[in-house]
């Protein structure tokens, strides 16, 4: 099956006419344990609180968030990676605790992590992800090296363990790894936190080109202001697990009266956008 | 391509990426594969030397058979640990390095994926037993003129299933404890083996140990086995431990897989996929 083929087959398993993903009233809570005393031993903490968006076909669309707004847990529920509390969540028609399946052959993620086998290479990292997406070894041996020089990675280091390679390029890989599966919906989590300026405008551009020459869906889950501003056809704030507003980035400053999108965040959050050593989903424990 | 054809096509790539990136951590890791075959090595040699050791102390027992039974015990016990070891511990490792969570959301079936797993565990167990049971056998220059090893072989294949099964169940450890499950894993081989007479006859147990032995697949592996190499029992005579290890298969691979499925189901309700800090 050609790269091509590959990509029809994703396209075509989309249901017509659905939308991209629709989350309806979306809940999920996670029990923490509390050690202090006077508090209960376990007690439920919110992730998301009633999460409902649409998002079209072919479109970009950035949530905003400080870290443990409920970003990483909204990625992860469409995912497949986590069950929901409650509320409902398709991507392209296929529900996502229910039909795992069809939307696991639609997706791929990128995120803060690059997550890979640091011993093995690129290309061994490569080859064996897209093997579970049934892309056989006759069709790697000449995508991985295309698609590694499209996203700018320095081919004559594609036989180097990961370990060796700077958080750019590895980040890089990530890209590589996403888009080897041609998914028609993308999720990034936060794909360029970390980065030095110089890749960051790399993997920035490169999402352009994805939008463009695949005419993939994006959700793009960030922290910068100014990338979600620059990709995005609408942006939305997440705070505390609610989503607070989705709108094109002109709309939602007209809306707070502000003159750019941190004003914005804060009127609409009451708090100012910086960020938090601590991890996405971990802001309640 | 019709699509339950390609979906055939499609799960059977996905298996052989399994396999594909097991070999890969095997190149990847291949001083530190030497480091522990050495240790195995030394720590079999512990066990065998125990016969020679109480003939030396005035014991009167056939040294060369006793050897041989504690050879068989301890090729075992390693067979078992790499089974094992790459069923619970490639969840571990993979949750430890992240990918899990790619693993998870690839749209390969948990079955392929864990069942991948086990053919290359017994693929590269059924090798390292091998060499371990050269190794130490030419060291002691044992001998084995009756010796079946087509039939131990055979036997050791259809007990594989079993324990495929039984480590699809202590794969889901590491889901559910991810700081101790891989710790449970090897606890669970451990209470395998001690009741399935790895280096003894089960009859020297207690009665309700002898009872656990009857439904242990090792129990049978180690009999049929050791009725191959020394006494040089041909497959057809070995039915009486063949059909119990073809019951337990046929039960413990359907059980791993439910288990391993609510463990997942667990993790994902729990947030466990996700390493934290």
């Amino acid at each position: 099956m050609s790269h091509t083929a590959t990509l029809t087959t994703s396209i075509s398993a989309t249901n017509h006419g659905a939308p991209a993903v629709e989350v309806s009233n979306l809940r999920k809570e996670f029990v923490r344990r509390d050690r202090r005393p006077g508090r209960p031993r376990k007690r439920r903490v919110p992730a998301l609180v009633d999460v409902s968006l649409r998002i079209e076909r072919a479109e970009c669309v950035a949530i905003l968030g400080q870290n443990g707004s409920g970003k990483s847990t909204l990625v992860r529920l469409l995912s497949t990676l986590l069950l929901g509390d409650g509320g409902t969540a398709r991507v392209f028609g296929y529900d996502v605790f229910s039909e795992p399946r069809p939307v696991r052959r639609l997706i791929n993620r990128v995120s803060v992590e690059a997550s890979f086998f640091k011993k093995m290479s690129s290309v061994e990292n490569l080859s064996y992800a897209a093997r579970f997406y049934g892309i056989p070894a006759s069709e790697t041996r000449t995508r991985i090296p295309m698609i590694l020089e499209r996203v700018g990675f320095p081919l004559d280091r594609r036989n180097e363990s990961m370990e060796n390679l700077s958080r750019g390029m590895q980040q890089k890989v990530a890209l590589a790894r996403a888009l080897l599966t041609s998914p028609v919906l993308l999720l990034l989590d936060e794909p360029t936190t970390g980065l030095d300026p110089r890749s960051k405008l790399e993997v920035q551009n490169f999402i352009r080109e994805i939008r463009t020459t695949h005419d993939a869906t994006i959700l793009l889950c960030t922290h910068d202001l100014a990338e979600a501003e620059a990709l995005a056809d609408r942006v939305g704030i997440l705070d505390r697990g609610e989503l607070l507003a989705l709108e094109p980035a002109a709309k939602l400053k007209e809306r707070y009266g502000a003159s750019d999108l941190e004003e914005a965040f804060f009127s609409a959050t009451g708090r100012s956008f910086e960020l938090e050593e601590n991890n996405d989903d971990d802001w309640r424990q | 391509m019709p699509g339950s054809a390609a979906t055939v096509r499609a799960e059977l790539i996905g298996l052989g990426g399994i396999i594909e990136r097991n070999a890969y951590l095997v190149k990847r890791y291949a001083l530190w594969e030497v480091a522990f075959f050495v240790w195995t090595v030394a720590n079999t040699l512990t066990i065998v030397f125990i016969a020679e050791g109480v003939e030396a102390s005035g014991g009167s027992l056939d040294v060369n058979r006793q050897t041989t039974i504690l050879l068989i015990g301890a090729v075992i016990w390693a067979y078992l640990g790499i089974i094992f070891e790459i069923l619970t511990e490639t969840v571990a490792w993979e949750r430890w390095e992240g990918t899990i969570e790619y693993t998870f959301m690839a749209p390969l079936s948990r079955s392929v994926h864990l069942f991948g797993m086990g053919i290359f565990a017994v693929v590269y167990g059924v090798a390292r037993a091998g060499l371990l049971f050269g190794v130490i056998a030419f060291f002691f220059d044992l001998e084995m003129p009756q010796a079946n090893f087509v039939a131990a072989l055979v036997v050791l294949g259809v007990s594989s299933v079993s324990f495929i099964g039984i480590g699809m169940m202590t794969a889901v450890l590491p889901l559910i404890s991810p700081e101790k499950g891989t710790q449970l894993g090897f606890i669970a081989q451990g209470m395998l083996l001690v009741v399935s007479g790895v280096y003894y006859s089960v009859d020297v147990l207690p009665e309700p140990m002898q009872w656990l032995a009857t439904i242990s697949p090792a129990t049978y592996a180690l009999e049929g086995i050791r009725d191959a190499i020394l006494e040089g029992t041909g497959v057809s005579d070995l039915w009486s431990q063949l059909w119990p290890l073809v019951v337990i298969g046929a039960i413990s691979i359907p059980l791993g897989l439910a288990v391993f499925r609510r463990g997942e189901l667990y993790a994902k309700q729990h947030g466990k996929l996700k390493r934290s800090g």
